[in-house]
């Protein structure tokens, strides 16, 4: 009997059938997608770290401020701010701070600190952490200090010693740790010295010019919405040029700073990720065209295209769901790690928390970009006749051009998303995109013109083992190509790290050349600048620039003042500039970081005219002015009407005063103003002799070493570059699982090769040779690809953005390529020694059961 | 999805393949070569017959037309009462899956699956559920009831293509084409093959399609067409009438 019609086999059957053949397989799959593990793992800790530190920071909040809400102001608060503070019940506590110099006793020599006195109260919230404990409930009662404790360490300094603030001399009650407002990053420019409000006048450090700013803390109680009461004073408090920040909207703020570092070590990862799934790509590939006959039987006994493409892909789906539970499971474990290595960086004590969001997304990170770059190869399925039963063939089948690109467009539109998830601007996932495209094609493209090269001019004169490694790197299916895409990225991303770290050094060495100022002296009273200079003098040294600073506001642009612009919701202005107290200089010629970009430089001056004035190119773009606009300034209560004459170009990444806003000579000099005076010091003997010698007769100038900011700049980037070549790490191991799986499939083809040399005659050391040569110019061709290509990046970057000589650093050549190269070459022949060392026989009998 | 609604038997002089001025031909660099020319002949159900031919002589590319894994540039294959023209891919497998068995010359078993997984792939893609048992039965049948659990690695070639012909036979198939069925084996175990096909064909009334060169086999079965370079050259009667 004919039968007719027949019941569809159902999805369970697809499972089943999947599992059947992937339980034979399951190892090799395994393997192939295990090069995504690592991936997933550095993406899912640093999101699960960073949800922690933003859940920690938020719930820490007050304890961060110290209170509900502060109100601060950069200049002396005037009647109407005074007003408004009043209206609000007044503060509970005040505190003005400040950077200036300390001197410490027994010619311990000085330092810059942030001065910070603060009232009796503070913080309401969390408490400072001293050592001793108590020193944080006396100092205040004492008429003491609290100094940072890593200070103290440096200077050798102890509880009971005294130091000296400005005209003040005072004992030190403990070693401060922390208190709300300070954080350990920004205490290593400045750290911080707390003292009793009271005690700020006799330092007599506030002065005329000095950069004081105020601050009012408030509490508020349960029923007061701050949100609210943020948005109905915040027009008030800027027409006093102050600012209000909540507990909330300050937590926000920080949690968007580390957010944003986040972010990026993220799309380190992410390229980790990637790098995997092209393994995958190529891994599942080999193991589809290895299927091929399997279904052709299949559509010969009946299965459907889409049956028999169904079962693969749930073989892929399946495993890339336990690589995102294994990589999810490890990357939670690894987060354990940052709050060890990022301690000093961090605002707060950061309790981890397991976010149920963050497993989700590492399973389905798992799931997705296994799929998606396993789906082309898959698709050949599809494409199978059942006719391939009767024959032999190790052709693959043609695949449709249209379903390559489709496939093409599924990754990249997914990855354009996971980017702006990331970075929450499409620009900038674009430009990410772009850049993944340009950095991978530029290595595939080198990779294969090595090939080429290799190919082209083949090294005939060469010994056997010498040859033949090499033609084993163009044997059929061979993983050449990915496995130099994967070492190369890897390597690409630490050089980079080592070169630009030293092309961002090299832009600050430019400091220590002579004449080249790396010591500046801040708030020198015009009064007292011939005695600096007779100081500065007395030391072998000269004053190399004497600036004059006087400090104005903006109060009109054209004919909009600047109240008005305030209440303008639309206008093109940046709101900082209405607030912002400009310091402002004045001289007839440029230095060396300026150019003129548009305008004229004029410097004479006539009656009647406005002042001709010129401003510096990020200005233009924040104030929105051009060559020909109105400003009107008022310098400490005098209007005064200029005009934009020139707009200059200012390298502002130079250690050197450049001002935003310059006069001519011929206006201001009789304007209130101090000075800033530059001095180059031989060595860093020579600097601390100065220094102490100026904070002695000086007290209120500020000294800023750039020697030492430097170092600080140095360290930081240090604990930076750590934590981004840990991430970037990632990617070199990824590129060794998919090394370890690549072994793994040409083994049978490796076994083949083996078994016939030896029948020919071969040793067992003249195939190891083969082998470890083989694996050689891999790791090299790879760790060197990378590199190269990373010089070439930074050697751009030196030019066209800093604009200063690169000298790359011999890291990556003496340690990174013969350490990776050394590490493939391990994992290579680990992976082969069975077959070198085992009879051929032998062999074959074990890879046919 | 195309529902055939033929119900009923063949009556035994019925034709269950029906082959029209076939021809085929494959594209090689710039030339077309002519693998198969004005092909016509048909096999009455429940029969058994065989095509020989040299090698090259286009048997296996016949083959392949008629079990509808190929599609020829011009004439008509009638199977089991479908014209396979009027089938898509989908369509001509789901006639295979319930009408066609197979067996190859190189067994074309699946590697990862055991021999009984292996015999009831078919029944499973039918949607049948506990095909289990027909699939032991059937390995009983053949003489590998205690290898049931074994894959093809580990089976010899005579085991592997005797789990060939349980799976062939496992969807009770109006038709069977076999492909060199005792090719890869040793004489006496080819003998065993052929017994075991010729036994399962009386047994079922399914129609035997042997594709041989073996002149002694093909004397075996009741009609034998004889190709060269891809004509019929001769018709002839076997010994089973």
């Amino acid at each position: 009997m004919i039968k007719t019609t027949s019941r569809r086999a159902r999805f369970l059957w697809l499972l089943k059938m999947a599992a059947r053949d992937g339980k034979a397989s399951g190892k090799k799959l395994f393997l192939f997608v295990s090069s995504i593990i690592l991936g997933i793992a550095a993406v899912v800790s640093i999101q699960s770290f960073g949800e922690s530190l933003k859940e920690n920071i938020s719930l820490q909040s007050k304890a961060l401020m110290g209170s509900d809400y502060r109100i601060g102001i950069n200049e002396t608060p005037r009647e109407g701010l005074l007003n408004i503070l009043d209206s609000l019940g007044g503060a509970a506590a005040r505190e003005i701070s400040f950077p200036s110099m300390v001197a410490f006793p027994d010619e311990k020599g000085s330092r810059l600190l942030q001065i910070r006195g603060i009232e009796q109260g503070f913080p309401f919230y969390g408490n400072p952490e001293t050592e001793p404990d108590s020193a944080a409930a006396t100092y205040y009662a004492e008429g003491k200090v609290l100094l940072d404790a890593t200070v103290m360490l440096q200077m050798q300094l102890e509880q009971g010693d005294s130091i000296r603030i400005g005209e003040l001399t005072v004992p030190i009650a403990g070693a401060l740790k922390s208190i709300p407002g300070s954080t350990a990053f920004f205490s290593a420019v400045a750290p911080t010295l707390v003292l009793p409000y009271e005690l700020i006048e006799s330092t007599g450090l506030v002065q005329f010019g000095s950069r004081v700013s105020y601050d009012f803390y408030f509490l508020a109680d349960d029923e007061t919405d701050l949100v609210q009461l943020r948005t109905d004073l915040r027009p008030r408090l800027n027409n006093e040029n102050a600012f209000i920040q909540t507990h909330i909207s300050g937590s926000e703020q920080l949690g968007r700073r580390y957010d944003n570092f986040g972010k990026f070590l993220n799309l380190v990862a992410f390229i980790a990720l990637l790098l995997g799934c092209v393994g995958i790509a190529s891994a599942i590939h080999i193991y589809i065209k290895e299927k091929l006959r399997s279904v052709a039987i299949l559509k010969c006994l009946g299965a459907g295209k889409r049956q028999t493409f169904l079962i693969y892909l749930l073989q892929v789906a399946v495993i890339g769901l336990l690589a995102g539970m294994v990589g999810t499971l490890l990357g939670l474990l690894l987060q354990q790690l940052f709050p060890l290595f990022l301690a000093d960086l961090l605002p707060v004590d950061v309790e981890l928390i397991i976010s149920g969001r963050v497993i989700f997304n590492g399973i389905l990170l798992g799931v997705l970009m296994s799929v998606l770059f396993a789906l082309y190869p898959l698709m050949s399925t599809l494409y199978v006749s059942p006719l391939e039963t009767l024959r032999v063939s190790e052709t693959v089948p043609v695949q449709s051009k249209w379903a390559g690109l489709m496939v093409l467009s599924l990754i990249f539109g997914f990855v354009f998303l996971f980017s702006y998830s990331l970075l929450e601007n499409s620009r900038y996932a674009l430009f990410f995109i772009l850049g993944l495209i340009v950095t991978f094609s530029v290595l595939a493209g080198m990779a294969q013109l090595f090939m080429k090269t290799v190919k082209t001019f083949f090294p005939v004169g060469w010994g056997f083992a010498s040859r033949q490694s090499l033609l084993n790197l163009f044997r059929p299916q061979n993983q050449t190509l990915i496995l130099i895409l994967a070492i190369g990225v890897g390597t690409f991303l630490i050089s980079t790290l080592y070169f630009t770290k030293d092309v961002l050094l090299a832009q600050t060495s430019i400091e220590n050349q002579a004449e080249t100022p790396n010591m500046i002296l801040l708030d020198v009273q015009s009064a007292q600048q011939d005695e600096v200079e007779t100081t500065v003098l007395a030391n072998d040294l000269k004053v190399l620039e004497n600036m004059p600073i006087v400090t104005m506001r903006l109060h009109a642009i054209n004919n909009r003042t600047v109240n008005e612009m305030r209440r303008d919701s639309v206008m093109q202005v940046d709101r900082w500039i209405l607030n912002h107290e400009f310091r402002v200089s004045y001289r007839n010629t440029l230095t060396e970081a300026e150019s003129i970009q548009s305008g004229k430089w004029e410097t004479g001056l006539m009656d009647g005219q406005p002042i001709p004035i010129s401003i510096s190119d990020n200005l233009v773009r924040d104030a929105g002015l051009k060559v020909g606009d109105d400003v009107y300034f008022n310098v400490q209560g005098v209007i005064m009407h200029t005009r934009v004459s020139s707009v200059r170009l200012v390298d502002w990444s130079r250690m050197q005063m450049n001002f935003m806003v310059l006069f001519p000579e011929g206006v201001l000099e009789n304007a209130p103003q101090f000075r800033v005076m530059t001095v180059q010091t031989p060595d860093e003997q020579a600097s601390a002799t100065l220094q102490q010698q100026l904070v002695q007769k000086f007290p209120n100038i500020t000294i800023i070493d750039i020697r030492q900011v430097l170092t600080v700049i140095e360290d930081l980037l240090s604990k930076i570059t750590w934590l981004i070549n840990f991430m970037a790490f990632f990617s070199i191991l990824t590129g060794f699982i998919v090394l370890t799986g690549a072994v793994k499939n040409s083994k049978y083809h490796r076994i083949r090769e083996s078994v016939l040399l030896r029948t020919l005659g071969a040793g067992s050391k003249q195939i190891l040779k083969i082998t470890f040569l083989e694996y050689l110019y891999l790791g090299v061709l790879g760790a060197l690809t990378g590199i190269l290509l990373s010089l070439a990046g930074s050697q751009l970057l030196a030019w066209l953005v800093f604009d200063t000589p690169f000298v790359p650093s011999p890291v990556p050549f003496l340690i990174l390529l013969p350490g990776i190269s050394l590490l493939v070459v391990l994992v290579g022949l680990s992976n082969s020694i069975a077959v070198i060392k085992s009879s051929p026989l032998e062999v074959l009998r074990s890879e046919s059961r | 999805m195309l529902r055939l609604q033929i119900s009923g038997k063949f009556s035994k002089m019925a034709k269950i393949l029906n082959i029209t001025q076939l021809r085929k031909s494959y594209d090689s660099g710039t030339k077309k070569i002519t693998v198969l020319e004005d092909i016509t002949f048909g096999v009455e159900s429940g029969t058994t017959f065989s095509i020989v031919g040299p090698s090259g002589s286009g048997k296996t590319t016949l083959l392949g037309l008629c079990a509808g894994l190929d599609k020829p540039d011009s004439g008509s294959v009638e199977l089991c009462g479908v014209d396979l023209a009027s089938l898509n891919e989908d369509g001509r497998a789901r006639l295979r899956n319930l009408n066609v068995g197979f067996v190859f010359q190189d067994f074309q078993l699946l590697p990862t699956l055991t021999a009984l997984e292996n015999v009831i792939v078919p029944l499973e893609l039918q949607g049948i559920k506990n095909a289990s048992k027909t699939g032991m039965d059937l390995l009983e049948k053949v003489g590998l009831k205690e290898r049931i659990h074994h894959y093809p690695s580990q089976l010899s070639g005579g085991e592997q293509q005797r789990v060939a012909v349980a799976r062939a036979f496992s969807n009770q198939p109006s038709i069977l084409f076999a492909d060199e069925p005792t090719g890869n084996l040793d004489a006496a175990t080819g003998e065993k093959i052929i017994q075991l096909l010729f036994d399962l064909n009386k047994e079922q009334k399914t129609t035997l399609v042997i594709v041989t060169h073996d002149m002694e086999l093909a004397a075996k079965t009741r009609s034998i067409i004889r190709l060269k370079s891809g004509k019929i050259v001769s018709t002839e009667t076997g010994a089973a009438v």
